[in-house]
């Protein structure tokens, strides 16, 4: 629909409600209300059964670990999670987990898989909206093409069950993303995870001034980065203004702008602020920015200087989302240092390891191993193979708004779940099944149990253990 | 063994020089040659190398250093087998960090040497995670030749060169096809035409027998010497007039043309890797090493046929580009069961930085003999590509890259498995000499573990 016939639909409801107010009175409340979710998912789980799986060890993700574990699903669900003394339903289903490890399904909650996808040719590189830093309009759905084969490689090599796509970095304000469920779909809505909250990608630091500084447009520096961002937001605020009074008081009907529709539902609490942020001292700006206009940051992302300011996180209760050691590949990330994941979630603060690449998003689990080898070397107390995997799944759960419904192994929750065939804190390990919501979509014994991208399909290699 | 290995160290110990021996007992020893881990095996190393390792068991001088390694690992130190380690402090955005790509005039003739910069922290940071040696390629600028890579230390001192112009780098895939015009047609016939002026001047540089008689500098066995001192620079030295390349650059590729440097190739795809082995049959005295090679188990059998070394990236497994469709993390061990001679590179993967991830990889590798239909390889072949087996792909396999007797002592003590990347490097030896594993990351570290407010602020921490 162009911008015309929007404006021409919204001015005819705004006659009939005239129209109507003529009956009824004294003017009535506001007849035509923004459709929040016009893009809904119509992702449906597949069929799964009921399944035990016995004698592994479990990490629950909620920093338990069970040994000789059980873990009971059907209907999509988590049923039951115990030791061995965890009967068997009838029917079921039943796994020998001896030797192996069962753990919540990874989410990745940085990814560009589908925005930036294999092969990453020109005709295919949608993750920047890089015509001017300030695009909240864009939406990462948008862009996903369902049919990237690194999704495939995320659920078997990596036990992703669930991904965040994000807009790239070079805008101050990238877009939003979308919340996957790792399930192949014909169309992104197949993907999409019923009810996850929206989020908003903003970015402060290098990028947006590289970008924009190259081309003689403002942001060119980082104090630019701000004040085009508090003008933003002010502009925001104003926005939000006009539709609350309208939605009281009904009259005219502000005229629709789809960036700061994204931006209101920020102010509203109902799209979550994923920042790309690397360094200590500007996350610190970014969060009194956030209180100036009201609106909580619900993660940094790239936090590379997360450890110099993780009591402020904490207090603030804002996630980092690091990487187990990139470091130096920019300025904002020379000062990355290895224990920066174990030192956040010492202090306090929620700590998330992630990708940001579809190779590493393959092997996330070893690079939490690594960021829980370096913690404990370096005597950071309390840490365990059963927290770490905290990292992993429910803290990026957390992030994303969906705790009640997956990340952890939790009774009535989603049963995204992984069997490891050894433990999944070594590099030798690797998913053996994977289930989304009770299904299996992977088994590494069964070769009709391996998703095959459209683009694969006739390609040399098809279909090989990848 | 035994016998000869005392042998030895009873004449060391009558040299005057009052060198030291060092002993490292008790640990879990892996030669790095391709063999399994030795429980409970002895590493001895003097004057700078490896005396002998492995299941051994010898009476060791007086004053011999012992380090106890009980519970350890001990490995050679990695051996990156493609990288541009040395040249970049930062990638991006940050003018003077960053030498890895020249667009000037030159591209054959560039040499890395100048670049390396033995002080930047990817150096230090690598070194503190046990890797002791690297392969540094240049990128390529305007031309399909890169230039001149070269093999070095981590060493934290101010002499990083292990050999310089150990090999030419040449790009013959897509990125070749765009330096050429746009085409892999073009990439072809620029190899080829740079070849031919490189064969006119062949005829003026000495002889080969020439290049390795003298005492060169020992670090530059047994390869090219300056090239600014070769004789092909000069006047007399005729050319035709029909030329592309400059003078230093077609001056450059002469002793690529000899076989007395080697040719690393990075290709993709299938296709290109059989133009590869084309160019050696065309021209047989050509030292090639396939660099990337994401394709190569479609053509293993040629490739092992051909004899040329292959250095692969360990798991791309993404048809991230259209020469890399067929991209499998089984890539490495399928070219290694049909016979062809596989290491391991870091291959358009923080080659700058991230060498330390080699280890993870080959931990990978070994991982895959698990999956069904999927090929992996032993942990002693893992570590083996990692250490030797890159030093061997350019002829160094006698210095470096194991713990044979005679090896450079470059070795590692890890606090566990080093194919698990939640093990770490406790302490790193080069050439015999114990290194310092502080870094930028390990002091920020000490200053920013506690945040609790002082009596200054962190600034005053160090």
């Amino acid at each position: 629909m162009s911008n015309k016939s929007l404006l021409i639909a919204a001015l005819s409801a705004v006659l009939l409600s005239g129209c109507a107010a003529l009956d009824s009175g004294p003017k009535s409340a506001a007849a035509v209300r923004i459709n929040e979710d016009p893009f809904p998912s119509t992702y449906a789980r597949y069929p799964g059964v009921l399944t035990v799986i016995r004698h592994a060890t479990v990490f629950t993700g909620e920093g338990q670990q069970i040994n000789d574990g059980t873990v009971v699903f059907a209907d999509g669900v988590i049923k039951a999670v115990g030791g061995p003394e965890l009967a068997s339903p009838a029917g079921a289903l039943e796994i020998d987990g001896t030797g192996k490890f069962v753990t919540p399904g990874i989410i990745d909650i940085h990814s560009h898989l589908g925005d930036y996808p294999s092969p990453g040719v020109t005709a295919n590189s949608d993750g920047n909206e890089a015509t001017d830093p300030v695009r909240p309009e864009v939406w990462a759905e948008h862009s996903v093409w369902p049919q990237d084969p690194g999704f495939s490689r995320a659920l078997v090599n990596g036990g992703v069950t669930t991904l965040q796509i994000l807009p790239g970095s070079a805008n101050l304000f990238g877009g939003r993303s979308v919340v996957l469920k790792n399930v192949p779909g014909r169309t992104v809505q197949e993907m999409k995870f019923p009810g996850a909250p929206y989020g908003l990608k903003m970015a402060c630091g290098e990028n947006p001034k590289r970008v924009y500084g190259s081309h003689d447009k403002m942001p060119q520096t980082r104090m630019g980065n701000i004040a085009l961002a508090r003008q933003t937001w002010a502009k925001a605020q104003e926005y939000k203004r006009k539709w609350d009074e309208y939605y009281a008081k009904g009259g005219d009907m502000p005229e629709r702008d789809l960036a700061m529709d994204t931006l209101k539902g920020v102010l509203e609490g109902k799209i979550l602020v994923q920042n790309h942020c690397y360094r200590a001292d500007e996350m610190a700006n970014m969060i009194d920015m956030a209180k100036e206009f009201g609106y909580h940051i619900t993660a940094f992302h790239h936090a590379v200087e997360a450890y110099k300011i993780a009591d402020l996180l904490r207090d603030n209760d804002i996630c980092a989302v690091m990487w187990a050691d990139w470091y130096g590949f920019k300025m904002e990330a020379y000062d990355a240092i290895k224990e920066n994941i174990p030192l956040v979630h010492n202090a306090g603060a929620c700590a998330i390891v992630h990708s940001d690449d579809p190779n590493y998003i393959q092997r996330l689990n070893q690079e939490a191993a690594k960021a829980l080898g370096d913690g404990i070397r370096a005597g950071i107390p309390n840490l365990s193979e059963a927290v770490a995997w905290e990292w992993l799944s429910r803290n990026p759960a957390k992030a994303l708004g969906i705790l009640d419904k997956t990340g952890t192994l939790t009774p009535g929750k989603g049963a995204d779940v992984v069997l490891w065939n050894g433990d999944p804190f070594s590099d030798y390990s690797r998913p053996e099944r994977v289930w989304i919501d009770g299904t299996e979509m992977y088994d590494a014994n069964n070769p009709k149990k391996r998703p095959v991208s459209d683009f694969e399909l006739g390609q040399p290699g098809e279909g090989d253990v990848k | 063994m035994i016998r000869f290995v005392l042998a030895m160290l009873l004449v060391a110990a009558a040299a005057p020089v009052a060198a030291e021996t060092i002993a490292i007992t008790g640990g879990t020893v892996a030669m790095g040659d391709g063999s399994e881990p030795i429980p409970n095996g002895m590493v001895v190393i003097r004057d700078g190398r490896v005396v002998a390792a492995g299941d051994i068991r010898m009476k060791l001088p007086e004053g011999t250093q012992v380090i106890d390694a009980t519970g350890k690992w001990v490995t050679p130190g990695i051996v990156a087998g493609f990288s541009r380690l040395g040249l970049a402090d930062v990638d991006l955005s940050a003018e003077g960090a960053d030498d890895t790509t020249a667009d000037g005039p030159f591209n054959a003739a560039i040499d890395v040497v100048p670049a390396i910069n033995p002080r930047d922290t990817p150096i230090a940071v690598n070194r503190a995670d046990g890797v002791t040696r690297a392969l540094v390629a240049p990128s390529v600028g305007k031309n399909i030749f890169a230039g001149q890579g070269a093999v070095i230390d981590t060493g934290a001192d101010m002499d990083p060169i292990t050999a310089p112009r150990k090999f030419q780098f040449v790009e013959l895939g897509e990125r070749g096809a765009d330096k050429a015009g746009g085409s892999r047609t073009s990439a072809h016939v620029l190899f080829r035409n740079a070849l031919r002026e490189a064969s006119e001047l062949r005829r003026y540089a000495p002889p080969i027998e020439a290049a390795r008689t003298g005492t060169p500098d020992a670090r530059e066995r047994p390869v090219v010497r300056n090239p600014n001192e070769s004789r092909v620079y000069g006047p007399e030295a005729r050319r035709s007039e029909d030329v592309l390349l400059t003078r230093f650059d077609a001056a450059a590729l002469v002793p690529v043309l000899q076989g007395r440097q080697y040719l690393l190739v990075h290709v993709e795809r299938a296709s290109d890797i059989l133009q590869v082995l084309d160019l050696k049959r065309e021209f047989p005295s050509l030292k090639i090493v396939l660099v990337g090679a994401s394709e190569g188990w479609l053509v293993a059998d040629k490739i092992a046929q051909s004899g040329i070394p292959v250095i692969a990236s360990a798991v791309n497994d993404l048809p991230a580009t259209f020469e890399q469709l067929a991209a499998t993390q089984s890539n490495v061990g399928r070219m290694r069961a049909a016979g062809v001679k596989v290491s391991i590179g870091m291959i358009d993967d923080n080659e700058t930085r991230n060498l330390f991830m080699e280890r993870q990889y080959a931990g990978n590798l070994v991982g895959l003999q698990k999956i069904p239909g999927a090929t992996g390889v032993s942990w002693g072949e893992a570590l083996a590509m990692i250490t030797s087996r890159p030093a061997e792909a350019i002829g160094m396999g006698g210095e470096l890259g194991s713990l044979a007797p005679g090896r450079r002592a470059d070795l590692v003590i890890w606090s566990g498995d080093p194919l698990e990347g939640s093990s770490a490097a406790e302490q790193v030896f080069i050439d015999g000499v114990r290194q310092p594993l502080e870094t930028h990351q390990t002091r920020l570290l000490d200053r920013y573990r506690d945040l609790r407010r002082s009596t200054l602020p962190p600034a005053y921490r160090h």
